[in-house]
């Protein structure tokens, strides 16, 4: 199948965080299937997150107030440099599918802690996994000081069992709200995981004393278990295969597939032992992701939609903490998901202030709050001059606060064979009515004017 | 969708939604014709607050025996009645109760009771079953049903909340009228907007995006323009949730036509060091309330005003390992107003001896009751058609 430029730039959407235009001539022609293998080529790499932190500075358990607001101050900045690296990355990347997958588990892995270094090993270890064994990184994350402390388990001892971490881990993590366990598996599963704690290094421990080593029962099973136990008879059941297919559907395909397709993507990943990597690349070679009704059909995280735009307009944000400032606004600060359960996601991304701000923010990154459209033709000298004055004032206001350049030269050079379809370029759904009304009459002529008016449209928030 | 359904949908949206010559016609009412003028403040404690911490059994021999450390000494409280107390840090809260102006319903919940936090969330905000899915809230139901525009119903919040949501309109979620207003003053959003026809719409995202974006139109200049005639003085806690109450008293005292706020105080979830951090949260709780209250007093509007808190569950009644407490089922629910008809503890203490099999306290109110009563006799609509079921209706107003 010859794929339009409309669908690679859904693949490379998907997948990744777009395409870039001047090499959109070099992936036409080429078929699905290897360009999917040209996306996991490029995202073979494992590089982590760098940044020099203290070690151990937070895991200090007798502090003075004194010390304990300093370190709270350098857990902020700590936590605001991290995001800004990981920002950074995002932008620059060529493992995109892997930052994609990192960014996902961000997610569903859900942790808000305070330390930095806990934070940072987390994510480290969240982008090592991102495209191997789901079961590997299952264990992976229940070991981890992040998980760990963020969820109770330290506090998780015999005779008195703290039932956090057991239930989130059924019903977030694997089998799915209600899915195929009861309270008393949360019960038995949360006596398997006692004592299961870290050093103050950050090294995965079993404190014996407080592990609880008599016989459980857990979804039939019955048994000595420990936590690596329940673990693997997690991983045993299909539902736990089902569950994490139907979100990964939903990330690169977007919509609810009719029939069986869900259970057969399903299958694939148990029968590959949860090999994300084989569950991926048959995902985005079907049908249903080329599908007319996945293109551009699903609503942007705040973190895909700054990104999309940082990668394409090559936006050098000045003043690095503005990016956090633009996650808070937008509803996705990374390292601070609501709760456990991640950010709800799709829909509940727009409601009626971040909307606003969401069509917003493209003026406000690329130009300093200005949308320069005007109506072709008929507007007074007078008028004409007052209006540019008073977009004048409102750039030089917004520069002061934003600081955010993006690099139009470059923008051009890279958009110039695909200049003639900007628009199609730019947005991924077709334009509505209105939207082509609004385009249409606008007198603006260059590309800059054109391209911040399209990404200023609703429908750029799709993809 | 059902062939009756889409026709009360298409006149919905082609007669009333979205014109933005409606908003002309529409005149700014006065305090006077405000007067009588019912509305309802929501507040969720999320997290699941501790019930019992909060209205202490201090004559419970259980409560002790089950929470060696973290259960509540007589001097921690400010005593209720022979059973019951406050917890200390509810300062105002007390005064309330003793001014006839709180209602405590002990042992509120559901059948089948479900501990997860955002399951349990989504039942409470969606009124249903915990066996039963709802895509809409039950505040969002009320303004398809019964109102004309998304304003009707405000979260003072940085997103909206299923509750708000319905199936045709939505809530609005703010945190500044301003900010919202300058968001929509954009001359190219403005012509985007002008340029829309809303039963073209679709039902997909793209449609999504485009209805939320003239809700929002119809109702930033309204709110806005409503909203500058007050700015509360009052002493409010620093916090979000101190600051979201003083921003929903300035909408209220302003004279805005909304008849349900919505908001949520969060940070309830004590599996570890129960103590410090729920007090914390309660004296935040408390201290704002009574500035609330006073804020509206003052203005002559604490009369039409009932303000209503749940939590998505209570705690089980054990402490666990770590000085905190797991996730339990029933709790209490506060409906704080210048109209009760019943004052004070409204029914009996959670009863300790007859615990559910998880050891927690078994509900005797269902929580949507206490909606239905809302619904019905403050709201004064049909509560059927809202919950699509009949309640036993309460006797608090």
């Amino acid at each position: 199948m010859e794929l339009s430029k409309k669908q690679i730039q859904h693949l490379y959407w998907r997948a990744g965080f777009g395409v870039d235009p001047s090499d959109l001539n070099k992936l036409e022609g080429k078929p699905l299937e290897v360009l999917v293998d040209e996306l996991f080529e490029s995202s073979k790499r494992f590089a982590p997150l760098e940044m020099k932190l203290a070690a151990g500075a937070s895991n200090q358990k007798k502090q003075s107030k004194n010390e304990k607001k300093k370190q709270a101050k350098i857990n902020k900045t700590g936590l605001h440099e991290l995001n800004v690296l990981w920002m950074t990355q995002l932008a620059t990347t060529e493992a995109v599918l892997r930052e994609k997958m990192t960014l996902f588990f961000h997610d569903h892995f859900a942790v808000r802690i305070k330390s930095p270094v806990d934070n940072l090993t987390f994510n480290n270890l969240l982008r090592e996994h991102a495209l191997g064994d789901f079961g590997k990184l299952l264990v992976a994350v229940s070991k981890s000081p992040a998980m760990l402390s963020f969820l109770n388990n330290k506090q998780n001892v015999k005779d008195h069992p703290n039932e956090n971490f057991a239930r989130e881990v059924l019903e977030l993590f694997t089998l799915g709200r209600d899915n195929g366990y009861t309270e008393k598996d949360i019960q038995e599963a949360a006596r398997a995981f006692t004592g299961w704690s870290y050093d103050e290094e950050g090294n995965f421990v079993i404190h014996q004393k407080k592990h609880d080593d008599g016989s459980k029962t857990f979804l039939g099973h019955t048994g000595n278990f420990d936590g690596d136990d329940i673990l693997q008879l997690i991983l045993k059941e299909k539902q736990t295969a089902i569950y994490l297919t139907e979100k990964l559907i939903d990330l690169f395909i977007g919509r609810e597939l009719p029939g069986n397709r869900a259970e057969y993507f399903a299958s694939v990943f148990f029968n590959a032992n949860y090999d994300l990597q084989t569950l991926i690349r048959a995902l985005l070679t079907s049908d249903d992701f080329m599908d007319a009704r996945s293109i551009g059909c699903k609503i942007k995280s705040p973190t895909e939609f700054l990104t999309g735009m940082t990668r394409l307009f090559e936006v050098d944000f000045k003043e690095k903490t503005t990016l956090v400032q633009i996650q808070r606004k937008l509803n996705q600060e990374l390292f601070f998901p609501p709760n456990v359960a991640g950010w709800p996601g799709g829909r509940a991304w727009i409601d009626s202030s971040t909307l606003m701000l969401r069509l917003k923010a493209p003026s406000v990154i690329l130009n300093f709050g200005v949308i320069e459209w005007d109506e072709k033709g008929d507007m007074p000298e007078d008028k004409l001059i007052q209006l540019e004055e008073k977009r004048d004032n409102t750039q030089a206001k917004v520069e002061k606060k934003m600081q955010a350049y993006p690099n139009w030269e470059a923008f051009e050079k890279k958009m110039k064979n695909e200049q003639s379809r900007l628009k199609e370029f730019l947005i991924q759904p077709e334009l509505s009515v209105g939207a082509q009304k609004l385009l249409a009459v606008s007198d603006s002529v260059s590309l800059k004017d054109q391209a911040i008016e399209i990404v200023s449209l609703p429908e750029y928030q799709l993809f | 969708m059902e062939r009756r359904d889409f026709i009360r949908k298409s006149a919905l949206a082609s007669g009333i939604l979205l014109v933005p010559s409606f908003l002309k016609g529409m005149e700014f009412v006065s305090l006077d014709q405000l007067s009588g003028y019912k509305n309802v403040v929501i507040i969720q404690l999320s997290g699941g607050n501790d019930g019992l911490n909060t209205i202490v059994p201090y004559t419970n021999d259980i409560y002790y025996k089950l929470r060696p450390k973290i259960s509540k000494k007589r001097a921690d409280i400010l005593q209720l009645s022979d059973e019951l107390g406050i917890n200390g840090k509810c300062v105002a809260l007390k005064s309330l109760f003793d001014s006839g102006e709180l209602t405590i319903i002990n042992n509120v919940g559901y059948p089948n009771p479900n501990r997860s936090h955002f399951r349990s969330t989504d039942i409470w905000q969606t009124a249903s079953s915990s066996d039963q899915y709802l895509k809409t809230g039950w505040i969002g139901r009320y303004l398809d049903a019964n109102c004309q525009s998304s304003f009707e119903a405000i979260e003072h919040d940085s997103s909206l909340s299923l509750a708000l949501k319905g199936e045709i309109k939505k809530g609005i979620a703010l945190t500044d009228p301003r900010q919202l207003f300058q968001s929509t003053r954009e001359h190219y959003f403005q012509s985007l907007v002008d340029g829309t026809n809303s039963e073209l719409l679709t039902e997909d995202n793209q449609g999504y995006l485009y209805k939320t974006m003239l809700e929002t139109y119809s109702s930033a200049e309204y709110i806005f323009e409503q909203a500058k005639t007050y700015d509360s003085k009052g002493q409010y806690p620093n916090t979000k949730f101190g600051k979201n109450l003083k921003g929903i008293a300035d909408l209220i005292v302003s004279g805005l036509k909304t008849r349900v706020y919505y908001t949520s105080h969060s940070g309830f979830d004590t599996h570890v060091n129960q103590l410090a951090t729920q007090d914390r949260l309660l004296e935040d709780y408390s201290e704002g309330i009574g500035a609330f209250v006073n804020d509206l007093k003052k203005n002559d509007r604490f009369k039409d005003t009932l303000i209503l808190t749940f939590s998505e569950f209570g705690r089980r009644v054990s402490e666990n390992g770590s000085s905190g407490t797991d996730h339990g089922s029933a709790n209490n629910v506060f409906v704080i107003g210048g109209n009760l008809k019943k004052k004070g503890l409204y029914n009996a203490c959670p009863d300790l001896q007859n615990l559910d099999d998880n050891g927690d306290l078994r509900f005797s109110v269902d929580f949507r009751s206490i909606y239905a009563t809302v619904l019905k006799d403050w709201l004064e609509v049909s509560d059927k058609d809202i919950l699509n079921q009949e309640f036993n209706r309460l006797d608090f107003i």
